[in-house]
């Protein structure tokens, strides 16, 4: 017998998130910038409420009883990471700013006894800025030499050409999982397959890609993977680094300070074990206890219920724009994409259309997406990109539909 | 000719009989539509002022007594506001443009457009403005002074 399974109750679902519901210049949100931030569940939202009306102390080594209560809550939230990603051990799991720390921490400390003048640093051309910018001062610093990996005029990365740029001198890859720019879903196994054979290590940028699916580094071979709490729901100023344990045990400290330690003279400190070796200060407890609670939330929620959604956003979406906009272009128009839309129309500025798209409601990111290198490569200044989350609705789209066309007429 | 704050007061009566925020824009755009064009040779890098949103070209020049601006930009709301500027400021000796408060800007409701995370250019623009004034301004007390 066919057991069906319920269809997505989205209505139910955007309950669970306070802030859509909300009106803009008079109209109802549409949020449609869910790759630069994601809205939270109200279970996150009463997660830190809830932890600094109860719990609150410093983290580690307090004999009292707040102390235990919340170090329990911040190590249990960073098995919650660890179950989310299948890492292998709770202390692969370290807690940073977000994802461009993240970066920073792997190239920072790479570049400390691992990098040296001669080798080299492979990113692609479909990087944001925080996964090109300390990759270039960790080059600068040692004489490393950055390379970078073309991509097709889709934004597609170029597997022939990066096979060929690397060599026995490379020893760090670095590329996004999925592309916040346009959505892409980058072939993230083969990529890493091909390092592993020449020795390097992969770091990959995860921002965009837990928003949309759940990963599982121990199935990808991911040698590192960066991302950031307020992507996936949870709590701005908190992100994970995941790292192998034998590489991170490798790497020397980041930053100096307490809690990293294990004994500190004038004459010498010996460094602590995982991870606190590099998670020095007092940490984002309440970020990563509501970091776990985001990741709670999307366990509980029918995920691959969630996944066939954001599909059936991204195709309605791209079939209106299509239908009502002859004069489109899509970046990065392939098949198999995250539910992320990166398009200009002829002769309208983004940020023309995006001011007004705002007055009706619909909030839609302009510019370049910290993306400046890609936008060279397809010669413009910058697109506009509508982003969708599980709790967006086609009624949403249109109302974008809607508010673009006005927008077009206008500016036209 | 009015006072800097005559003008911006009749940009303020101008845009208080547009209530929706369409309107408002609609009429912004027709300003940006309206604004004489920059000479080709000031739309350099020099007279760029990049936002990373939009950008911005200024070019001032003065007739020995008054300060005239010419500025354009990639995105017609932006020119809009530009044109507003520029009616308000250009013609004005610089003692009257740096000390001119603009707040009209805020008072027809189009401040978020001024606000440095639009990063339009428009913030640095209006700075631009003042700045250019205001070395007029000190070089003119110099040549009084010696």
């Amino acid at each position: 017998m066919d057991v069906k399974t319920p269809p997505l109750d989205i209505a139910k679902l955007r309950q669970d998130f306070p802030v859509l519901h909300q009106k803009v210049a008079g109209k109802p949100l549409a949020y449609f910038d869910n790759a630069a931030s994601a809205q939270k569940p109200q279970a996150v939202i009463d997660t830190l409420s809830h932890y600094y009306e109860t719990t609150h102390s410093n983290v580690h080594r307090g004999v009292h009883q707040l102390s235990q209560k919340a170090t329990d809550a911040f190590e249990e939230a960073r098995k919650i990471v660890q179950q989310e990603l299948n890492a292998a051990h709770p202390h692969e799991i370290i807690w940073t700013k977000g994802t461009t720390d993240s970066i920073n921490l792997v190239a920072s400390s790479l570049g400390q006894n691992q990098i040296k003048s001669g080798d080299e640093i492979i990113i692609s051309a479909l990087e944001h800025h925080s996964n090109i910018v300390p990759w270039q001062m960790l080059c600068q610093r040692t004489g490393a030499t950055l390379r970078v990996i073309p991509i097709s005029d889709e934004g597609e990365i170029d597997l022939q050409a990066y096979r060929e740029l690397l060599s026995s001198r490379t020893k760090m890859v670095a590329v996004n999982h999925y592309s916040n720019a346009l959505g892409l879903i980058n072939p993230v196994e083969a990529i890493i397959e091909e390092a592993h054979k020449h020795g390097a290590w992969v770091l990959l940028d995860g921002a965009q890609s837990l928003p949309h699916r759940p990963v599982d580094v121990r199935a990808l071979d991911a040698d590192f993977y960066a991302f950031s709490g307020h992507k996936v729901f949870g709590p701005t100023g908190i992100g994970v680094l995941y790292g192998k344990e034998s590489l991170l045990n490798e790497l020397p400290p980041y930053q100096g300070g307490g809690e990293m330690i294990a004994e500190v003279s004038f004459e010498k400190t010996t460094y602590g074990e995982l991870p606190h070796k590099f998670e020095a200060g007092t940490p984002h407890i309440a970020g990563a206890i509501g970091l776990g609670a985001a990741f709670q939330y999307l366990q509980q929620q029918d995920r691959p219920a969630l996944a066939r959604h954001e599909e059936e956003l991204l195709a309605y979406a791209t079939d209106a724009l299509r239908r009502h906009f002859p004069r489109l272009k899509i970046y990065g128009d392939v098949p198999h994409k995250a539910s992320v839309i990166s398009f200009l129309l002829e002769d309208i500025h983004p940020y023309d259309a995006g001011a007004i798209l705002d007055k009706l409601g619909v909030a839609i990111r302009t510019g370049h997406h910290c993306n400046q290198p890609l936008m060279q490569r397809f010669g413009i200044s910058g697109t506009m990109r509508a982003s969708f989350a599980f709790y967006n609705t086609t009624e949403e789209i249109d109302q974008f539909i809607t508010a673009l066309q006005r927008a077009e007429k206008m500016l036209s | 000719m009015e006072s800097i704050a005559e003008k911006q007061a009749d940009i303020v009566e101008e845009f208080a009989f547009l209530e929706d925020w369409m309107d408002k824009y609609e009429h912004l755009i027709e300003l940006g539509k309206e604004l004489p064009l920059i000479d080709e040779q000031y739309k350099k890098e020099d007279n760029l002022i990049k936002g990373c949103q939009s950008q911005v070209w200024l070019h001032a020049e003065n007739d020995g007594e008054h300060v005239h601006y010419t500025a354009d930009s990639d995105a017609i709301l932006t020119k809009g506001i530009i044109a507003l500027l520029i009616r308000v400021l250009d013609g004005h000796k610089p003692s009257e443009i740096t000390q001119a408060d603009m707040d009209f800007i805020d008072q027809i409701g189009l401040k978020e457009h001024l606000s440095p995370t639009r990063a339009n250019g428009l913030v640095n623009m209006v700075k631009q403005m003042k700045y250019y004034a205001l070395a007029l301004q000190a070089s003119e007390s110099k040549t009084t002074s010696s």
